[in-house]
């Protein structure tokens, strides 16, 4: 049974808890066994934090890093934001030594433990696919999805910068089309799909129109074709569209699941445990 | 050595015009954070032409690069265009000259705050990091929510537990941000 220390984040815990109860029953379902580490703290988030002093960034992120390897673990996350600042902290820090005797030095003066720069950070999608594997997930699905059609979002921080992250093609993936189709339901193409939320990088909390003019853009291509749900991978992605969708005033909704609550639905787990309740599109499937 | 920016323009006027004198030393600047690949930009403008931000404002990113290699800094830390980018990182990955365009973006955005160009919302939000270790507040009907779902009232980080939080709010003030964001932006 594998092991991981589970990273929270602010968004999921704080305004979607019901990602964060899908989580960790899929994962136990699976059999993978996550571990609550109280020493996590923010990621912190890259759009605000890097943007505004990427010395803050880094020593924070560091501090997550520190947290997991003094629990003897490699984390998981289930949010893009979080993703892309510790996966690119630790590939930061892992591999360049000054870097790491630069940070050290303000976590020692703070009177933290020093990071050794050997925590991996893994992304749940990826946890799925290569560890628990698809035929596994498969066993597990009780309630076929078919003739669910499924438009994904993959988001920003998942794949890029594929330098760095080496996971999958950014423009052509298929990590979460797999996962998706899995349970009998269908991933749709659309235009733009691998286009943003917009709500990154601080622009949902500076400029929140911008934000939602993006957020309008994909869901008129969501129109041009016929989808059943906005399925993410990022509670923050997540939050864009809900909330999005309702500050949008559209006609046409479209229900916003994380891959978390999805297997939630395939694996007929308590619809009351998925949270939908929770969010301001009406989740009735 | 190779000189950054333009050279042989002094202020001053020239036919009756005044004339731009560019800080040589902003995209100097930027190479020493780390932007190395700002040079190699030759404006072709696939960055702009990906840009799902500049499809909805007047930003465009390939102006900003060539005003960096340019020195044309005060344009550039008081842009509200700089602001507009979501780092989505479409244009990083596209750029046929592996300009790391939107770690640029990020480290232009640190020299704009450190000019005293923070916006408010962002002062705000770093606030909350500053003062709880997290970007978001924990409110009460939330923490109903949460053990609805039958999860701990509050989340089992930081929040639940006042040492690991002092730890980390010590970091984010040894590293000057708690004090940044108390002085927040122009």
């Amino acid at each position: 049974m594998s092991k991981y220390a589970f990273f929270l984040g602010c968004v999921m815990p704080m305004r979607y808890p019901g990602i964060e109860s899908s989580t960790r029953e899929v994962m136990k379902q699976l059999g993978v066994e996550l571990f609550d580490v109280e020493e996590f703290s923010c990621c912190p988030a890259p759009g605000v934090t890097r943007s505004l002093q990427s010395s803050t960034w880094l020593a924070v992120a560091a501090h997550n890093l520190v947290a997991a390897q003094e629990a003897g673990l490699d984390i998981m996350v289930v949010c893009n934001g979080c993703f892309g600042s510790l996966a690119e902290a630790a590939h930061m820090l892992n591999h360049d030594k000054d870097k790491l005797a630069e940070v050290n030095k303000v976590l020692k003066a703070a009177g933290s433990k020093e990071y050794k720069g050997k925590t991996n950070v893994n992304h749940f999608a990826v946890i799925l696919q290569d560890e628990i594997g698809l035929d596994a997930i498969a066993k597990r699905v009780k309630h076929k999805l078919d003739g669910m059609n499924v438009a994904i979002h993959y988001g920003c921080h998942f794949l890029k910068p594929s330098a760095v992250k080496e996971l999958d093609n950014p423009e052509t993936p298929r990590i979460l089309d797999d996962l998706v189709e899995v349970t009998g339901a269908t991933s749709v193409d659309y235009r733009h799909k691998q286009m943003c939320c917009g709500a990154g990088g601080g622009v949902r909390a500076n400029t929140p129109d911008v934000a939602l003019k993006m957020t309008e853009e994909k869901l008129n291509y969501l129109d041009e074709i016929e989808a059943d749900i906005i399925l993410d991978v990022c509670p923050f992605c997540h939050l864009q569209y809900d909330r999005g969708q309702k500050d949008l005033d559209r006609e046409t909704k479209y229900p916003v699941l994380h891959l978390s609550q999805f297997y939630g639905l395939a694996f007929e787990m308590d619809n009351k445990l998925l949270g939908f309740n929770m969010h301001d599109v009406p989740v009735d499937l | 050595m190779f000189k950054y920016g333009i050279s042989g323009f002094e202020s001053g006027h020239y036919m009756g015009e005044s004339v731009y004198k560019p800080d040589n030393t902003f995209p100097q600047q930027i190479v020493e954070r780390g932007g190395t690949t700002l040079l190699r930009c030759f404006q072709c403008g696939t960055c702009t032409g990906s840009c799902p931000s500049g499809r909805q404002t007047a930003f465009r990113i390939r102006k900003l690069i060539r005003w960096a290699q340019l020195g044309i800094a005060d344009k550039v830390l008081a842009s509200e265009d700089l602001w507009m980018c979501t780092t989505c990182y479409t244009c990083q990955e596209r750029c046929p000259r592996g300009v790391e365009i939107t770690d640029i973006v990020m480290t232009m955005r640190n020299l704009a705050v450190e000019a005293g160009y923070m916006q408010e919302a962002h002062v705000r939000i770093g606030g909350f990091l500053a003062k709880t270790g997290h970007l978001l507040p924990l409110k009460e009907p939330m923490m109903k929510a949460r053990k609805s779902l039958g999860l701990d009232e509050t989340p089992p980080t930081v929040l639940a537990n006042k040492k690991n939080q002092e730890l980390v709010l010590n970091i984010i003030k040894e590293t000057g941000f708690t004090d940044l964001v108390k002085k927040g932006g122009k």
